[in-house]
């Protein structure tokens, strides 16, 4: 079964910007997080404790009995980066959906018009998908996009250079040309935490260089990003996404969500999907 | 006379000022506040400026203005030559106020959905009803309205009680809060989205981008 296979992996539950205790849910099973500024705590309906650990400024938890290892995001302990959670966004969709959209690059000159897009520069340039096979992860690389304003530290338009990254079925990190530092990346992750298969909230969080913006600057130019995918995603149908190629006519041949689709069915990472005609 | 706007981009009663200011063709500096997940609002600085700890707050040299309600009235009557946005007129101009109280209904119910869809601050009990009986007020209201010829809230020219009432019309979706039942209300949004300058709040489509370009649905 579709959840059997999903307990195993660590989720975010909360994030470490301010202590307090919160109710959620995750993978149908009620939670209480509690955060004092030091240490968390995970507990169900039942009482029974789940692991955590804080990593990447979320609480993150494992409610099976074989946890599979959360994935490295190296940059995170490179000094001079800024760490930046950017809070959390409740979106009635599948939370493979919200992965999707987030290595979606073809509608960003539609839905992120004048930030991360501008028609009727929409040409994205070919680019390379493939699984690493020695990590079991989905890398696209040499993605090469027109972008009017890249990041909150890019003065102008700019081509722009991403890496995206799928470590776990329901994250996604992208790497992308640092504005003031041609030499790193900036990267961009999406935590997903799956409340149901039809409902989920998402947890952006970025690993920056940028001696110019406010952290509030920072935080509020991915909300808006995101706030502006998420009515995008809530009318997505059907709201649980297709693995079966045959199920939905692609609209447009995007590589990487192909490759992704296709990972999560080989390694059984269903929960959220639908494997057969519903 | 420009002025900072202290501004939470996921905030609907920010959009009110920043869509008023553009129709305007003012541009306010922005000052980003984390309302989310950083509590910038409640941070010691903020509440400096305005104690009661709420956006938007929009600051002109002295003068000091929070709340959507009446920082539109001022940008009206102090940056609109024509006065249409802010009526002088005695009668309008309480019909303006009437539907300013209206529009901060309208933020208590259908705004607060919006937050609990969004970001999971509870709503007041109630609110799905509440909203929904403001909503066809205003739709019958608009509808006679359109009768007469009037296209708007008052009179034959929008006004800050237009404004004051979109942002947590036109995010109604996003609470989960279908307007099909409301075509008057929802022609009077299209014709708001089709001023000159209108701007977009997340969430929002603009007007062209009504319809999905890549694959042709809405
Ligand atoms: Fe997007």
């Amino acid at each position: 079964m579709s959840r059997d296979h999903a307990v195993n992996d660590w989720y975010p539950v909360a994030d470490t910007v301010r202590p307090g205790a919160r109710a959620t849910r995750l993978l149908d099973t009620d939670l209480q997080v509690a955060w004092d500024g030091a240490a968390a705590a995970v507990t169900d309906a039942a009482g029974t404790a789940h692991p955590v650990q804080i990593r990447y400024g979320h609480v993150w938890t494992c409610l099976g009995a074989a946890p599979r290892a959360l994935f490295e995001i190296s940059e995170a302990e490179e000094p001079g980066r800024r760490l930046v959670p950017c809070g959390r966004v409740r979106v009635r969709c599948s939370p493979l959906r919200a992965v999707e959209n987030f290595l979606d690059i073809a509608h960003f000159p539609f839905v992120h018009k004048g930030i991360l897009g501008a028609e009727p520069q929409t040409e994205v340039f070919p680019y390379a998908v493939k699984i690493r096979e020695e990590v079991d992860e989905v890398w696209a690389t040499q993605v090469r996009f027109h972008q009017p304003q890249a990041a909150k530290s890019a003065g102008g338009a700019t081509e722009i250079r991403y890496e995206y990254r799928v470590p776990h079925p329901m994250a996604a990190v992208l790497y992308k040309t640092c504005p003031p530092r041609p030499e790193a990346w900036d990267v961009i992750a999406i935590f997903v935490q799956p409340v149901s298969e039809t409902e989920c909230i998402a947890w952006p969080w970025m690993a920056l260089y940028d001696d110019e913006s406010s952290h509030a600057e920072m935080v509020q130019f991915q909300q808006e990003i995101f706030v502006q995918d998420r009515s995008i995603l809530e009318n997505q149908l059907p709201v649980r996404l297709p693995l079966d190629p045959r199920m939905e006519i692609p609209t447009r041949a995007d590589l990487t969500s192909i490759a992704y689709r296709r990972w999560l069915k080989r390694r059984g990472a269903t929960y959220g999907a639908m494997t057969e005609a519903q | 006379m420009t002025f900072t706007l202290y501004n939470d981009v996921l905030d609907a009663e920010c959009y009110k000022v920043r869509l008023l200011a553009a129709l305007l063709g003012l541009s306010p500096r922005i000052a980003a506040v984390e309302a989310h997940p950083g509590a910038g609002h409640r941070a010691a600085d903020f509440l400096a400026l305005n104690p009661a700890g709420t956006l938007p707050v929009a600051a002109a040299g002295d003068l000091v203005l929070s709340g959507a309600p009446a920082i539109l009235v001022w940008m009206a009557a102090a940056h609109d030559v024509t006065d249409r946005w802010y009526p002088r007129d005695p009668g309008p101009m309480a019909q303006v106020q009437a539907w300013l109280e209206t529009a901060s209904a309208l933020a208590a119910t259908a705004g607060a959905l919006r937050r609990e869809a969004l970001l999971e601050h509870p709503a007041p009990s109630g609110a799905a009803q509440s909203a929904e009986a403001l909503l066809r007020r205003m739709e019958l209201h608009l509808l006679l309205q359109g009768m007469g010829g009037r296209g708007w809230l008052v009179g034959t020219h929008p006004t800050v009680a237009d404004i004051a009432c979109f942002a947590d019309v036109a995010l109604a979706p996003d609470a989960g809060i279908a307007l099909d039942p409301y075509p008057a209300l929802h022609a009077w949004t299209l014709r708001l989205r089709a001023l000159p300058d209108f701007l977009e709040m997340p969430g929002i489509a603009p007007l062209h981008a009504l319809v999905d370009p890549l694959t042709g649905h809405r």
